[in-house]
């Protein structure tokens, strides 16, 4: 976690104390006291959400209401700074973009949830990463028309329920929730809280995104938590777990220099924006779709067993500097190192040999297909 | 009984003659959390105390170990390659990292006893 850069005091989520009483160890993240771990530690709570279902607290994240009359005038003024086809998604149903600056570099990275209910025409739900919300909502609310506001939600909680118990846990509570498909949204009880549910998350398992109001998030996390699936997971795990699922995390895979073409994130802009254009950096990024980027995010496995960490040398054969490494570590149910990256285009092609300089020393390694594990959403039939 | 001293870098060495064994604090392994990869030196490095000789991974981050004292190394553990873990279960038994022929005895003057250093480590 590199994102501890914030000063001044550190935040507290809604579910603090419960973090303590649940002997988790916390640490600074984005600004906010965050449990890295709790009493299983990592390497467990990473294979226990692989395995049942895990409990993440992610209420440092962002959550914002775009709100416009209507779908399509809030719609189009949110395609003015993302690539994702916004007008068309269908009510209920959530998108993942990227916000771009003029350059078509990435200003965060978000999911944008387009209301389920009638009455609600012209909502927008996004969520942003912790680390960018301010810059997030400084940058769209300076952006927007007239007849289109920005409403960050400072009272919601978030958590996220994963892993291939996490269905069957909510089932109890939730029978809404759970008719769910993938990338499905909308209100829902849990219990006795009314909540919005997505079924997305950020381990590559199936799960949900639970957003409640900020009182009632302990109660909703001990009512998940006395089901006997489900772990408290912590930060730690999180990231090992999207490593593995081969998921970009701003500021590391992501930055104000990274398009979403050389990130390898095409398949977020929707045919009618990769033709139309209309958002920040078009130009650059309609370019890089027709030639090529001149790099590419690519997965890395290291041959020997010592993890190639975050800013590690990417070097071709002979020696030459192709790229660097952007995410590393061990993956817990690879069992053995991981790594993602960027490599100049040529050195792109699954299989070629590279060399990363570990501690001095050239270390051999391979360019591999992404995920590292297979993700396993609900693909309804 | 073997002679036992600690570093600020929470190393261990317990001396047998002219033979230190070193490896990291139970403190250390708690504070690490899941090991997941250990490099140890090769067998005939001399090193300088205080130089960084091997290598410990958790999960979340790499960190150097230092040799407590300057010596010739005449003995690595090689079950650390295969099972790091071992670090997390027996940290100041089993999973000893190398073994050091000192150069010289009174370096360990300098390091700390256990008393000195569990009261360390209450202080940090």
């Amino acid at each position: 976690m590199s994102a501890d850069t914030a000063t001044g005091p550190l935040k507290r989520t809604p579910l603090y104390d419960l973090h303590r009483e649940l002997g988790a160890k916390m640490v600074p993240f984005a600004g906010y006291e965050m449990p890295v771990q709790y009493q299983l530690g990592i390497l467990k709570e990473h294979q226990h959400t692989r395995t049942h279902a895990g409990l993440f607290d992610v209420s440092h994240m962002g959550q914002a209401y775009l709100i416009g009359p209507d779908h399509q005038t809030a719609a189009a003024a949110l395609e003015t700074l993302v690539p994702a086809d916004i007008l068309n998604l269908r009510p209920g149903m959530q998108r993942y973009t990227q916000l771009l600056n003029a350059e078509g570099g990435i200003v965060d990275d978000l999911m944008v949830t387009r209301s389920a209910d009638p009455a609600e025409d012209g909502k927008l739900l996004l969520v942003v990463n912790a680390s960018r919300k301010e810059v997030d909502y400084e940058y769209i609310s300076a952006r927007l028309p007239a007849s289109v506001r920005l409403e960050p939600q400072l009272d919601r909680a978030l958590l996220a329920l994963q892993g291939p118990e996490a269905a069957a846990v909510l089932s109890k509570h939730s029978p809404d929730a759970v008719a769910l498909g993938f990338m499905g949204a909308r209100r829902a009880s849990v219990g006795p809280f009314v909540c919005h549910v997505s079924r997305s998350g950020y381990t590559g398992e199936d799960g949900f995104e639970i957003s409640v109001a900020a009182d009632e998030a302990v109660d909703l996390a001990r009512l998940l938590l006395a089901e006997a699936p489900v772990q408290p997971i912590g930060l730690g795990a999180r990231d090992s777990l999207r490593l593995e699922a081969g998921l970009c995390l701003y500021g590391h895979e992501l930055d104000e220099t990274t398009t979403p073409v050389e990130a390898g994130l095409v398949w977020s802009i929707q045919k009618r924006r990769r033709e139309e254009g209309g958002f920040p950096g078009a130009e650059r990024i309609q370019q890089e779709l027709r030639e090529g980027p001149k790099r590419l995010r690519v997965g890395i496995k290291p041959e020997g067993r010592a993890p190639a960490r975050d800013g590690t040398e990417i070097l071709d054969t002979s020696g030459a500097r192709i790229g660097v490494i952007t995410s590393g570590g061990f993956g817990p149910t690879v069992n053995g190192p991981i790594a993602m990256g960027y490599v100049e285009t040529a050195f792109a092609k699954l299989g070629t040999a590279v060399e990363l300089m570990i501690r001095g020393k050239a270390q051999p390694a391979k360019i591999v297909d992404l995920p590292f594990v297979p993700h396993r959403y609900l693909r309804k039939a | 009984m073997a002679l036992e001293r600690f570093t600020e870098d929470h190393e261990y060495i317990r001396v047998d003659g002219d033979i230190g064994t070193v490896g990291i604090t139970a403190h250390a392994q708690e504070q690490l959390g899941d090991v997941v990869f250990v490099e140890v030196p090769e067998v005939g490095r001399t090193v300088n105390q205080k130089e960084a000789i091997a290598v410990v991974e958790s999960v979340k981050a790499a960190s150097d170990i230092f040799a407590p004292v300057s010596g010739e190394v005449v003995e690595s553990n090689a079950e650390l390659a295969s099972n790091p873990g071992l670090v997390n279960e027996d940290p100041e038994g089993k999973a000893w990292f190398f073994k050091l022929r000192i150069t010289d005895k009174s370096q360990l003057d300098g390091l700390m006893d256990r008393a000195a250093y569990e009261e360390f480590v209450k202080q940090s």
